[in-house]
């Protein structure tokens, strides 16, 4: 028997020497950006980098809507795929739902008729039009089997497009107070923080979670185990927009405007928090947390170059530097722990 | 101590040392971390002679054969060239030195020609310093021609079947005038014809003086090809031997260490009613008019080549290729089977034959590959798994099937080939089937994992199971099944109950 708990007990100890890590290291990695910034800060600029609740509140605000579609996209790329769309679906989802957020109080409405609705009508119009762009992705990905690379390519360049069309390239401001306060103070930070729990556990604890990896894993043996692949990848990609759609509303709802050039390279932003996160491209692979960690990782480097009063040219050398070096270390760590 | 590129020159110039030995090793040790996987290992290859490697997966044969390979450095001991001592820094080391290797997984580049592919990195150039296609055209079919291999040498590599990329891949070693030939599990994916091609070949080569180390998992290949064989377990050296000195049954024992008193442990149940009924089930150009019943409690072996359409009826059956026309009941009901979803909801199972295409979820753990067919209806509340509850039926079901691993959170990518397929069995016995198609359950597999997955199916068998065998392996095919379907060309060429079926009626129906 007492072999039989040692080996319980070394089954726990491996148990969590595996389940710890990933998250864990870029968290680390998150310290070190954060310290390293500390030491500089104090050297060049003569003050504490972390020491300024102000600066912390702001580095998270600034990455919330980024994170809200990076909760998306991990889920996209646990299957496998790829989305490239949300940037747009962010500008397209603006627009739509700041059109129909304005106050009567301003002269110039896109529809004079449907001025000072709930908030609850562009909210839902903002998410609704993201789900639709999501499904429409995910449809062309699971029917016609063209890449998804390819097939949400299409509708970032068609959303973008849609943008601009919808006033012909004009803002949509004087936005009614009750929308733009889902844009004030934390509040994107709450919205963000509530989307990745929920997304955190749908992925670690409920079916759809299970199917999601297994399809990223091996989609033909997914299949073969009974999972309905097309299905469930519409699933994914629809919720993916819908992500994209809340962050649109958020956007214009902190910006009081929308403009149809909202949410350019968000999409990228958004890929490289959940590369940065420990998720895997190949697919099969990731967590919400280690996205929550990555977006916070950007924010903090963005915002550690502005606080360095590093020139904005370098910031964007440098960031990209330090996205393709996360991966680096990460596809360093995944064969070290196959050996 | 010689170094590589000085054995190379010495090759260059002709002057090769005459040797005993082709090729040997000495006291090898390869540890990997947490794994002793060769300990004090030796082996000697002789000139023109086809040297087997033996042993159970895991045994070391495959490390053994990558060291020989130039893929891994020993730890401690000498691989001796011809009797110089040499330490092979790379596969290409290895392939400058005349030693070549011809992988399970083959290396070709899809979407090159045959002749670009033989002569990759020493094409011939044309004055002016560009490919000349004609003259490697050239090079190609004369190579061909020494080989008996009849194949354009501008055909795409993607355009040719297995066997003949196998063709390519000992033509483009031979290319190397190599002395050793590595060759790994190669009639894993042949047809019976194709391998007698294969062993022709071989034997050709043999007769030139080259030596080849062959591993298989095939014992009759043994004795038909080669001259002598080496057995490992455990990652220790066991012995070798002339393999005319031996029986099956002596082999058996040194890999296993043990009596394998019973290969097929096939026990006579109670055969109930008809369960799946099939009807002039056909898939347009692949199988046509297949139509057969199974029984509760009943094996039904499907026997057949490889490409006679095995596979895809048992693919059909399971709506992943549904077929364009014919009728599949079960209790006597007509059922529309158009996808995987569909069988498991009427309580099928199907392990593919490719386990690593089809079956395992690789970078996944063993608890997520073993529920994920589960999920399907059960221990799902409300969308949320019910975690404890099924890691807990996991758990019990990998001690059943004896699943070696220290716990349920090990990456199945980690475990040996007999493991995995436990782990997939696992999968589908969750789902309570009563009909469970098997294909090539045990390709690939140790002897020992072989014996307790026939077991398992003769107990599924006893459960009043359903059970269709698909198995290239003439001898389970004959030993599991209660009665043998052959298939030849997509067609039923007929039905042997088990008191009659013999290889060689099977092979007669199966070749006709």
């Amino acid at each position: 028997m007492s072999t039989n708990s040692a080996a319980q007990a070394q089954a726990a100890a491996q148990k969590s020497a595996r389940r710890l890590p990933p998250e864990l290291n870029i968290f680390l990695v998150l310290i070190g950006i954060a310290l390293v910034y500390e030491v500089l800060g104090w050297i060049f600029v003569g003050q504490s980098f972390l020491m300024n609740t102000q600066r912390l509140t702001i580095i998270i605000l600034q990455v919330a809507v980024i994170g809200i579609i990076a909760v998306g996209v991990t889920q996209v790329i646990i299957t496998g795929g790829i989305d490239l769309s949300s940037g747009s679906v962010v500008g397209m989802t603006a627009m739509f739902s700041a059109s129909l957020a304005q106050a009567s109080t301003w002269p110039r409405a896109l529809y004079p008729s449907l001025t000072d609705l709930p908030v609850i009508v562009p909210l839902a119009v903002g998410i609704g039009v993201g789900l639709l762009a999501g499904i429409i992705n995910g449809q062309l990905i699971a029917r016609t089997k063209i890449p998804p690379f390819i097939a949400t390519l299409g509708m970032m360049v068609s959303a973008r497009g849609m943008s601009k069309w919808y006033t012909k390239g004009q803002p949509v401001s004087g936005l009614t107070e009750q929308f733009t306060f889902i844009g004030t103070g934390i509040w994107p930070v709450v919205i963000f923080l509530v989307v990745a729990v929920i997304f955190h556990i749908a992925l670690r604890y409920t079916r759809y979670g299970k199917f999601t990896y297994a399809i990223g894993a091996n989609v033909q043996a997914a299949r073969v185990s009974g999972i309905n692949v097309e299905s469930h990848l519409v699933k994914v990609y629809a919720i993916a927009g819908a992500l994209a759609g809340l962050a649109g509303v958020v956007t214009a709802a902190r910006a009081q405007t929308a403009q149809a050039g909202m949410g350019v390279m968000y999409e990228l932003d958004a890929i490289a928090a959940t590369v940065i996160g420990g998720t895997s491209l190949a697919g099969g692979v990731g967590r919400i947390t280690g996205t929550v960690i990555g977006t916070v990782i950007l924010g903090v480097m963005t915002s550690g170059f502005t606080f360095l009063r590093v020139d904005a040219y370098y910031q964007e050398i440098v960031k990209g530097v330090i996205i393709v070096a996360a991966v680096v270390v990460d596809v360093y760590r995944q064969k070290k722990r196959k050996t | 101590m010689v170094s590589p590129t000085t054995m190379a020159a010495v090759r260059a110039s002709g002057a090769i040392p005459n040797a005993e030995y082709l090729l040997s090793a000495e006291g090898i040790r390869k540890e990997f971390p947490g794994v002793v996987a060769l300990d004090d290992v030796e082996f000697k290859l002789k000139r023109g002679s086809v040297h087997a490697l033996m042993g159970e997966n895991g045994a070391g044969k495959s490390t053994l054969m990558k060291i020989l390979a130039g893929i891994y450095t020993p730890d401690q001991g000498e691989v001796l060239l011809k009797g110089q001592k040499i330490r092979l820094q790379s596969p290409l080391d290895a392939l400058e030195n005349g030693i070549a290797m011809i992988h399970q997984e083959l290396n070709l580049m899809p979407f090159m020609t045959v002749a670009e592919n033989i002569w990759i990195r020493r094409e011939p150039k044309n004055r002016f310093g560009f490919v000349d296609h004609g003259e490697m055209n050239r090079k190609t079919a004369a190579l061909f021609k020494r080989l008996n291999i009849t194949m354009d040498p501008e055909t795409q590599v993607r355009d040719l079947s297995v066997a003949n990329r196998q063709m390519v891949e000992i033509a483009k070693a031979v290319s190397y005038e190599s002395d050793v030939l590595i060759m790994d599990e190669p009639t894993s994916a042949l047809t019976e014809r194709e391998v007698a091609h294969l062993f022709t070949i071989i034997r050709d080569l043999r007769s030139q003086g080259i030596g080849i180390v062959y591993i298989t998992h095939k014992m009759n290949e043994l004795f038909e090809i080669a001259d002598e064989f080496s057995v490992f377990r455990d990652g220790k050296y066991i012995g070798t031997h002339a393999s005319s000195d031996v029986t099956r049954d002596d082999i058996i024992r040194m890999m296993v260490g043990r009596e394998i008193t019973q290969m097929f442990p096939k026990e006579d149940v109670p055969i109930g009613d008809v369960v799946l009924s099939v009807k002039d089930l056909s898939l347009k150009g692949v199988f046509h008019d297949v139509s057969f019943d199974v029984r509760a409690g009943e094996i039904l072996g499907i026997a057949g080549l490889v490409g006679s359409g095995r596979s895809n009826v048992a693919e059909a059956i399971f709506g992943v290729v549904p077929a364009t026309s014919g009728t599949i009941s079960i209790h006597g009901k007509e059922v529309d089977i158009d996808s995987p979803n569909t069988a498991i909801r009427h309580r099928m199972a199907f392990l593919t034959e490719d386990r690593k295409e089809t079956g395992c979820l690789l970078i996944l753990d063993i608890l997520e590959n073993m529920q994920i067919a589960v999920l399907q209806d059960r221990f799902v509340k409300g969308g949320f798994v019910s975690e404890g509850e099924l890691a807990k039926v996991c758990e019990e079901m990998s001690r059943k099937l004896r699943v070696k691993t220290p716990n349920l959170s090990e990456r199945i990518e980690n475990l040996s080939g007999g493991n995995q397929q436990k782990v997939l069995i696992g999968r589908w016995l969750l789902t309570n089937p009563r009909i469970l198609i098997l294909d090539e359950p045990t390709r690939g597999i140790d002897v020992g994992a072989k014996a307790e997955i026939h077991r398992f199916v003769t107990e599924l068998a006893r459960d009043g199971v359903a059970v269709i065998m698909i198995s290239s392996e003439m001898p389970e095919v004959l030993g599991m099944s209660d009665r043998v379907m052959v298939m030849h060309e997509g067609r039923v060429t007929g039905f042997l109950d088990r008191a009659e079926a013999t290889q060689i009626k099977v092979m007669e129906l199966a070749a006709q």
